[in-house]
């Protein structure tokens, strides 16, 4: 892993954004790295376009503003990329993770990117109407995140969330996300 | 034996727990974004039994500061939190609790004030009450958020202080944000604050007994109460310097009253309070790999003002920058510059100084921006004039 990684995550509010930039950076913390996780807050309204951060480093962080140059672009919702500039500042190298069920060529070609940028694509939506039983799509996007960035293991993510998960619901929806993250990983393509 | 958690919280709640691990007798407050967590979470300790505060719910920031000073001076050990058009409700409470003596601690998420309506970050709100004669403490991060708001008890406790202290954290960008933290545990911070014993409790029936805050008009005392003030928190200089040592020699963690880095060398040096501080590190520490000798001087303690320790930091670089993050309109520059450029005026050798004021009403504080900063120092320190008295850094 580089010194810091900086994810930018683009969502509409209610997707859980939020959430997954916090699951992310605490799955992290049990690695022992340092980590940051926070929303950018604005008017909060369901269905908003929204942003949220995550860095992770093996040494401290001390920057505290949004992420401009990110290495990982995350979006929740593939409606944003028509009114969202959600390539803004991804560096080269990087990689963009789109919840659709686009190929990585569609992708890559509205979003014009060059060759220096990985695209990668998963059906988010579609795993966590199957497994969740509704379009939550956060969890399988961090299956996604973690095989394409290798940022950890995906055992590391499944382990986090039956300690947290398990502290809040049901033993059925801990399984339910552990199966969607697990799906997104395997399913994710990339290109 | 001292053991310390880590884990990944956000500022507000570290300030909730190190609360809770001080355990006041009363807190009295009201919710304000970006505050109201720390008091939420608070609320949900005394719910839990897991501390026992008497949690007065008041019904403005007024109503909380009054609270708190009748508390205070009956001779409980008293928290509370606020920010923005909180702290500035409790204006005239703020001059109480100092003119009193009460040793009370208060947290706030710096916060812009209205109007336009803002709720982000910005130091408008402490910095409107640097008069009021509280000891003030900035935190970088949620970790000194924590540690500030535990050594701000024993500050503001000691016998040769009794004030008030404001420990203070940026809103959203520290209030919000999760970082990675260590926790101490309960005993070991429990043993650290110690038992509050006032010697003037107005409810200490085991004394003679004592009034608080009475009338001293043309020919009473009024005046020398003030010079006593001022000595209080001159003498809080060396009290806030040995809490921090003892504190950090239990947590391995540094509290000096300023931190510098790189300041040793440092040709170009950047002075800020608060977050920015670690934005400034930042792209100082990229600065410093191609050989650029660049500084950063955080300033921890606003109140009492670190003059010597300011000006024996700065005295030997050629261009200085001071991050204001709130206005002091009609002034030769914000706050922050005025103290610092004050701090310089007695040293035979000074360097240029410039202000810049930024971030207001939460402005993003990119790094680009404390780049611009560093290269516009290093043009000065070239012989390149200093742009104008202040600079309103990255307002479009």
């Amino acid at each position: 892993m580089q010194q810091l990684t900086e994810i930018r995550w683009h969502a509409r509010a209610g997707q859980g954004a939020v959430t997954a930039a916090k699951l992310v950076a605490e799955t992290a913390l049990e690695l022992d790295q340092y980590i940051q996780a926070m929303p950018e807050y604005g008017p909060e309204r369901m269905g908003a376009p929204i942003q949220a951060f995550t860095r992770l480093s093996e040494d401290p962080i001390e920057i505290h503003c949004n992420i401009e140059d990110p290495n990982v672009v995350v979006i929740l919702d593939e409606t944003l990329i028509a009114i969202v500039d959600v390539t803004r500042g991804l560096v080269d190298g990087g990689a963009i993770i789109v919840n659709t069920c686009s190929p990585p060529a569609v992708v890559r070609r509205a979003l014009g990117l060059g060759e220096g940028v990985r695209v990668a694509c998963v059906d988010a939506s579609g795993i966590a109407n199957e497994a969740l039983k509704r379009d939550m799509p956060n969890t399988p996007m961090i299956g996604a995140l973690v095989k394409v960035t290798g940022v950890f293991e995906l055992e590391a993510v499944i382990a986090h969330l039956t300690k947290t998960f398990g502290k809040k619901f049901s033993q059925e929806v801990v399984d339910a996300n552990i199966a969607a993250v697990t799906r997104a990983y395997e399913e994710v393509q990339v290109a | 034996m001292a053991t310390q958690k880590t884990l990944a919280a956000t500022g507000n709640v570290l300030v909730a727990e190190a609360m809770r691990q001080c355990a006041p007798d009363v807190m009295a407050a009201y919710p304000i974004t970006p505050q109201t967590t720390i008091v939420e979470e608070f609320a949900k300790f005394v719910a839990q039994g897991r501390v026992h505060t008497e949690y007065v719910t008041v019904e403005s920031e007024h109503s909380a500061m009054s609270a708190c000073v009748g508390a205070s001076a009956a001779g409980a050990r008293v928290m509370t939190a606020t920010s923005s058009q909180g702290l500035a409700l409790m204006w005239e409470e703020l001059h109480i609790a100092s003119g009193m003596r009460l040793p009370i601690v208060m947290a706030n998420a710096n916060r812009a004030l209205s109007a336009p309506i803002n709720i982000h970050c910005d130091h408008s709100d402490v910095m409107g009450a640097r008069d009021t004669g509280w000891i003030i403490l900035f935190a970088e991060t949620a970790q000194e958020a924590y540690d500030n708001t535990i050594m701000s008890v024993r500050i503001a406790e000691h016998p040769d202080v009794l004030l008030p202290v404001m420990t203070t954290l940026d809103g959203f960008i520290t209030t919000h944000s999760i970082d990675r933290a260590q926790v101490m545990d309960d005993e070991t911070v429990a043993a650290f604050v110690g038992d509050y014993h006032p010697d003037l409790a107005l409810l200490d029936d085991t004394k003679p007994p004592v009034s608080h805050g009475n009338f001293a008009g043309l020919g009473g005392p009024y005046f020398e109460f003030k010079k006593a003030q001022r000595n209080a928190i001159d003498r809080s200089a060396a009290v806030i310097k040995s809490v921090g040592e003892e504190w950090s020699a239990i947590c391995e963690r540094p509290f000096g009253v300023i931190e510098g880095w790189g300041m040793e060398d440092a040709e170009l040096a950047i002075v800020a309070i608060g977050s920015t501080a670690g934005n400034a590190r930042h792209v100082a520490r990229e600065l410093r790999a191609q050989g650029v000798r660049v500084g950063v001087l955080k300033v921890r303690v606003f109140r009492p003002f670190p003059f010597a320790e300011i000006a024996d930091a700065l005295g030997g670089c050629k261009a200085v920058a001071v991050l204001d993050r709130s206005e002091s309109f009609g002034a030769e520059g914000g706050p922050l510059f005025l103290e610092v450029r004050s701090a310089l005026y007695d040293r035979a050798e000074r360097p240029a100084i410039v202000d810049y004021i930024y971030g207001l009403g939460g402005a993003d504080v990119k790094l680009e921006l404390m780049r611009r900063v560093f290269s516009d120092l290093s043009d000065i320190a070239d012989g390149a004039e200093v742009p104008g008295r202040l600079v309103y850094l990255g307002a479009r």
